[in-house]
């Protein structure tokens, strides 16, 4: 059972190497753009709100592959250059996840109540001190959890590239297949490989829960 | 109303920023762009079916015998090979080959219950009793006689190169690649290939799931090479004379295979018999000049591998 781990040992490690860098890439990506769509949506500015909207409501209930087929096969019809495909990647995990990344940071502003960015304004605060002082971080560590699910749906969406020439964890089973190991311990190995990577995950979410706890 | 313009200000330069971001252009493409790679299937061949057969010890055959038709396990894209139009309807060499073994057993192939499975899955397709039989360029290789058995080979390929039609940089062959854009499916033999033998850079590979992706990539001049059996390149070649061809200059033999249970040797002894008298009586030669021959490359039936 070990052999087909240890034979294979450079497949899995460039595998699990581009996993670890798409999810990487494009997790900092989603998070960064997620809080600024976020942003839109609760803004005054009615186009801002609509942008957001539409975005949300689009990438949202749009599937992944969908996505990932549009930047390789349609973009590329319409004569749109491409990026490297491990780009394009990033690209697609990047503005599907930011959708979800949105509307669970509104979510969390939400939470915090308006009287706050009125006593903020009150002192004299600008609207970016607002947002980055007193509501985002309040916001952030209310969602910490649905954040985390949302990461680890994005590692495993990761898996989607290997369809787009990006030979990430999921691309390893179609070489295992001919160079003919068994699937049932490649599969059973992938498995092992992604509870590596996501129990960090859980254990940071609890951490970051206990550091931001209030009571 | 301060926050007002803020939140304003803050949205415009953020989305001016978004959308600079997406403005790359590409460069233009020299050739067209627009050729289809699919087709419509045609008549299928005309089997007799064989009466009172039966296969003692084949425990495969009690399974067929028991359903009164055959799961076979085929591809669906493969043009010529095995291909699924768009009205659903099944062609192509290996569904033929599927059907005439079939109708050997003594079982209608108008019957024949298809099942798509795609290469990474054929052992365990197989092994695991999904499928009673497998049609679909599968290579023999040693190390799938340890999972799977082969009744054949029905047909010897090699690898070999598809390009555009306008394009000569590639006509050396293999040798031709070095500082070029090659395409194949995801994980499989050629593209392995390729990559032991460094044929080119490791960043002009790409891998897709399926070869017609590949094919797309091609004609949108996102790759200068599709590679993979010469059988399978002839058969997108066929579908788009005006835009693709074959180098023709096979680098590897790739012999295709029945694949069938292990330890059912009965069943394979019996697929093997069928398959010789096809090639003595005529009826390979007439299945692959309906389907394969199309592409303008004359083929002769191989030796049969008994083991």
């Amino acid at each position: 059972m070990l052999s087909v781990l240890t034979d294979n040992w450079e497949l899995f490690r460039e595998g699990f190497w581009t996993t670890l860098r798409l999810f990487l890439v494009s997790g900092v990506l989603s998070l960064l753009l997620g809080t600024l769509l976020a942003t839109f949506r609760v803004a005054p500015v009615t186009v801002l709100r609509g942008i957001g909207t539409g975005y949300v409501n689009t990438l949202r209930n749009t599937p992944l592959t969908l996505v990932f087929a549009f930047l390789f096969f349609g973009a590329a019809k319409m004569q749109l250059g491409l990026p490297t495909f491990f780009w394009a990647a990033v690209t697609a995990l990047t503005v599907y996840t930011s959708a979800f990344v949105c509307e669970v940071v509104r979510s969390g502003i939400n939470t915090i109540p308006p009287g706050q960015a009125e006593a903020a304004r009150a002192v004299g605060m600008t609207f970016v001190q607002v947002l980055t002082i007193v509501v985002l971080p309040q916001a952030y560590r209310a969602i910490v959890p649905p954040m985390t699910s949302i990461m680890i749906a994005l590692l495993k969406n990761t898996t989607i590239a290997a369809g787009f020439s990006v030979l990430e964890a999921g691309a390893i089973p179609a070489a295992m297949a001919e160079r003919g190991e068994s699937q049932m311990l490649t599969l059973l190995w992938i498995t092992i490989g992604f509870l590596i990577l996501i129990i960090p995950l859980v254990f940071l979410q609890r951490w970051a829960e206990r550091r931001t706890a209030v009571a | 109303m301060r926050m007002r313009n803020l939140v304003a200000t803050l949205g415009v330069a953020a989305l001016a920023l978004t959308v600079g971001a997406c403005g790359k252009d590409g460069e233009p493409a020299a050739g067209g762009g627009g050729g289809s790679t699919t087709g419509d299937c045609g008549e299928l061949h005309k089997f007799d079916v064989a009466t009172g057969v039966d296969v003692p010890g084949s425990a495969t055959f009690a399974k067929i015998k028991a359903r009164g038709n055959a799961v076979v396990g085929v591809k669906a894209d493969q043009p010529n090979l095995g291909y699924k139009d768009a009205n659903g309807k099944r062609c192509g060499f290996d569904i033929e080959i599927a059907r005439m073994v079939s109708a050997q057993l003594g079982f209608d192939p108008e019957k024949i219950e298809y099942k798509e499975i795609p290469s990474a899955n054929r052992e365990t397709a197989i092994a695991g009793g999904e499928i009673d039989y497998y049609v679909g360029t599968y290579s023999i290789t040693d190390k799938r006689k340890k999972l799977v058995s082969f009744a054949g080979p029905y047909f010897i390929a090699g690898q070999d190169l598809l390009v555009r039609k306008d394009d000569t940089s590639m006509d050396a062959g293999k040798d031709g690649l070095k500082g070029k854009k090659v395409c194949s499916a995801t994980g499989s033999t050629p593209i392995q290939k390729v990559k032991d033998e460094g044929l080119t850079e490791p960043n002009n590979i790409s891998e897709f799931k399926t070869y017609s992706e590949c094919v797309s990539q091609l004609l949108d001049n996102k790759t200068d090479a599709v590679t993979t059996d010469d059988a399978i390149l002839k058969g997108y070649a066929a579908n788009a004379p005006d835009e693709l061809r074959v180098v023709g200059k096979p680098f590897s033999t790739e012999k295709y295979g029945i694949g069938l249970p292990l330890a059912d040797k009965a069943l394979r002894d019996k697929v093997n018999a069928g398959l010789e008298a096809s090639f003595t009586d005529g009826t390979w030669k007439a299945v692959y000049d309906e389907t394969l021959g199309k592409s303008g490359s004359a083929g002769t039936p191989p030796q049969l591998e008994k083991y």
